[in-house]
């Protein structure tokens, strides 16, 4: 039994990384087929993400909204729903959060901040809590409402900025005074924009780890995602679970909003069409097995990976979109274990005979 | 607003509807089959590169009205070898299907991007092609505004209602569909029966990215002429949106695709009323997608999935 344990422990995160190399092989053959040469442009993917200070600090900041909606869909998922939502639950934080930083420039910066960031993140929370609601209520598939819900922040934060908070002649909002940026650390990364919402970002993992694992209503989500019907009849209220879950993803996105905003443009622009948090969330929950260390891990290269492949069309001319064959590769191997299994089964089978896979 | 306005509007709503039936019809064969499509948004766009590109090259060998047709024909087979990474990883491998979906969506944004600037050196969109031109129906196209309407319209707008026929045909009429339906809603009872799940579940899936592929071929040939990152931008999702608020009913999903093509149509329309000048026209925009939230919550009431959505199927677990 405790062999059996050390195996799936050891499996947990070989299969990951394995799936990693694979997903830049694919990325190397695909380039390799348009006749580029991949190690070039993966050399010049690393140097442009560690080549300058400023450089790592802007993949930093990269990095922070996707770990928030990572964070933000991986949690629903965790509860057994799937939030395609994350993209219009960070415009909502974001309007909220400008709302506010505006709207009471009046108050000093340390009550101003802080207002401004929970606002966003009960925004968020708030807007993904209609698809939970509707689902609890009326059994509406959340994803048919996430993805209503995403079309309508669009357009109303778009409302608010041009009625409400716009700076004239401009498509975009007046300047927000509030500010999550962190001038030590912007002096020693070159005025990077790096700000407190990647140590926001960590705090709210460290939260979902703990409310999750190690607290009774965590227990209770979790029931509720792997088996509601056991949940039920365990006597536990699923339609509150479900309610609550949402509203705790969708304020993790919401804070992604907050952070950039306050953090990165201190403005917010009007947007044509979605700006895409919510779909690369996506990714990084899957990347990260919906755990919060991992998503944590996987938007730590996520993020360097894409803003890595600015560096990689300047420096081996090779199309930035390439990136997102590689990421989309690792996923797929991620998801389809099974053939990652199969790649390592001969290294299995010399190591441990007795492993069955 | 006059009749032929009203009749002009029906069309633009037609237009805008067919991508997203063809789409919606290929979720349903998917979902009904009990694999989850998430990937229509992929498959689509995989479509409208092959079409813009298809096009592209049959137009320049002088192939004339029958270049977008070799568009339609490769955007078939793209999407149909798109479909088949998630089949593949979904059924053989028993991923989760909602993450290989995400795959696909990822796979096609990628690749189809990174050929474009491979094939037409470095240019962030396809050149610009002809694509399908709309064919009137005599007799019929006379008919006060459901003539303009309906009967003027273009050869894929046709095609895709008559699918529409058809495909309930084929899945309420036919062995086959019952096949297919019985996979999505119990696969061992359907195993037992001798059904092959696996290849049934092969089968809707890479219908599902046939029909998708035509639904992107569309969008090029018809409404953009060029494939670009934006081309399809959300498209797919709202297709699955249809899909699920047609209750995975061939019908339903016109129904609802022709909905929301009427909300993307009535936008070019809205200046024609007089009252709605006094509207925002964010609020205007966001109509379609707050009634479909409204129509849910009163009318439609519990989504009916296909029972087994979502569940790889092991026999050993039976």
């Amino acid at each position: 039994m405790h062999r059996l344990k050390k195996i799936f422990a050891t499996d947990s995160y070989i299969v990951p990384l394995v799936a990693i190399v694979m997903g830049f092989l694919v990325g190397a053959v695909v380039m390799l087929i348009g006749g580029y040469d991949p190690i070039a442009a993966y050399s010049a993917l690393f140097k442009r993400v560690f080549g300058s200070p400023y450089d790592f600090g802007e993949a930093v900041r990269e990095m922070t909204p996707l770990m928030f909606t990572g964070l933000a869909v991986a949690f629903a998922f965790r509860s057994g729903m799937f939030n395609i939502g994350a993209d219009g639950q960070v415009l909502i934080g974001m309007t909220a959060a400008t709302l506010v930083g505006i709207k009471l420039s009046g108050l000093p910066a340390f009550l101003l901040v802080p207002l401004a960031v929970i606002a966003a993140g009960l925004a968020g929370g708030m807007w993904a809590g209609i698809a939970g609601y509707l689902k609890a209520k009326r059994g509406i598939n959340e994803v048919i409402t996430t993805i209503m819900l995403n079309w309508i922040a669009l357009y109303l934060s778009n409302y608010i900025i041009r009625n409400f908070l716009l700076l004239q002649g401009q498509n975009r909002s007046q300047d927000i005074p509030a500010s999550l940026s962190m001038p030590f650390l912007n002096d020693i990364f070159d005025n990077a924009r790096i700000h407190w919402g990647t140590a926001i970002a960590l705090c709210a993992a460290l939260f979902f780890y703990v409310y999750l694992w190690k607290t009774k209503q965590g227990y209770e989500m979790r029931a509720v995602g792997l088996n509601p019907n056991a949940a039920e009849y365990a006597g536990m209220n699923v339609g509150r679970n479900v309610v609550k879950a949402m509203f705790i993803s969708g304020a993790f996105a919401g804070l992604a909003g907050a952070g950039e905003v306050l953090g990165v443009f201190h403005y917010q622009s009007i947007f044509a069409a979605s700006p895409g948090y919510g779909f690369n969330g996506i990714a990084v929950a899957l990347l990260g097995l919906t755990h919060p260390l991992g998503v944590i891990l996987a938007a730590i290269l996520y993020g360097m990976l894409t803003y890595g492949a600015a560096g990689m069309s300047f420096g081996a001319d090779v199309p930035p979109e390439l990136i997102r064959i590689v990421i989309g590769s690792i996923i797929f191997f991620i998801a389809a274990q099974g053939i990652v299994r199969w790649v390592l089964k001969p290294f299995y089978l010399k190591r441990k005979k007795e492993k069955v896979l | 607003m006059d009749l032929q306005t009203l009749g002009q509007l029906l069309n633009t709503t037609l237009v805008f509807s067919t991508a997203l039936i063809f789409a919606a019809l290929g979720g349903i064969f998917s979902e009904r089959s009990g694999v989850v499509n998430i990937g229509l948004e992929g498959l689509m766009m995989f479509g409208a590169f092959a079409a813009a590109v298809g096009g592209y090259y049959a137009q320049d060998a002088g192939m004339g009205a029958w270049a977008p047709w070799v568009g339609v024909l490769c955007a078939m087979a793209v999407g149909v070898i798109g479909s088949l990474i998630h089949a593949v990883a979904s059924i053989t491998f028993k991923a989760d299907q909602t993450i290989s979906g995400t795959v696909i969506n990822f796979l096609a944004a990628g690749s189809t991007l990174y050929m474009v600037k491979l094939f037409f050196e470095g240019a962030g969109e396809t050149p610009l092609i002809e694509g399908f031109r709309k064919v009137s129906i005599p007799w019929l196209s006379d008919i006060p505004v459901i003539g303009n309407g309906i009967f003027n319209s273009y050869p894929t707008t046709y095609l895709a209602i008559i699918l529409v026929i058809v495909i309930y045909f084929v899945l309420f009429k036919t062995p086959f569909g019952l096949r297919l339906r019985a996979v999505g809603e119990h696969p061992s009872a359907a195993d037992t029966l001798g059904v092959n799940v696996k290849r049934m579940r092969y089968i809707g899936v890479m219908l599902s990215g046939l029909l998708a592929g035509i639904g992107g071929a569309t969008i090029t040939l018809t409404t953009t002429g060029t494939f670009a990152h934006n081309t399809i931008s959300g498209q797919g999702f709202i297709a699955i949106a249809a899909m699920i608020f047609g209750k995975w009913n061939p019908v339903g999903a016109f129904g609802a695709a022709v909905f929301f093509g009427f909300s993307q149509a009535i936008r070019n329309y809205v200046q024609l009323f007089e009252w709605s000048r006094s509207i925002p026209q964010e609020f205007i925009f966001m109509i379609p997608y707050v009634l479909t939230i409204i129509v849910l919550v009163s009318a439609v009431g519990r989504s009916s999935a296909p029972k087994a959505l979502g569940e790889p199927y092991d026999p050993s677990k039976r």
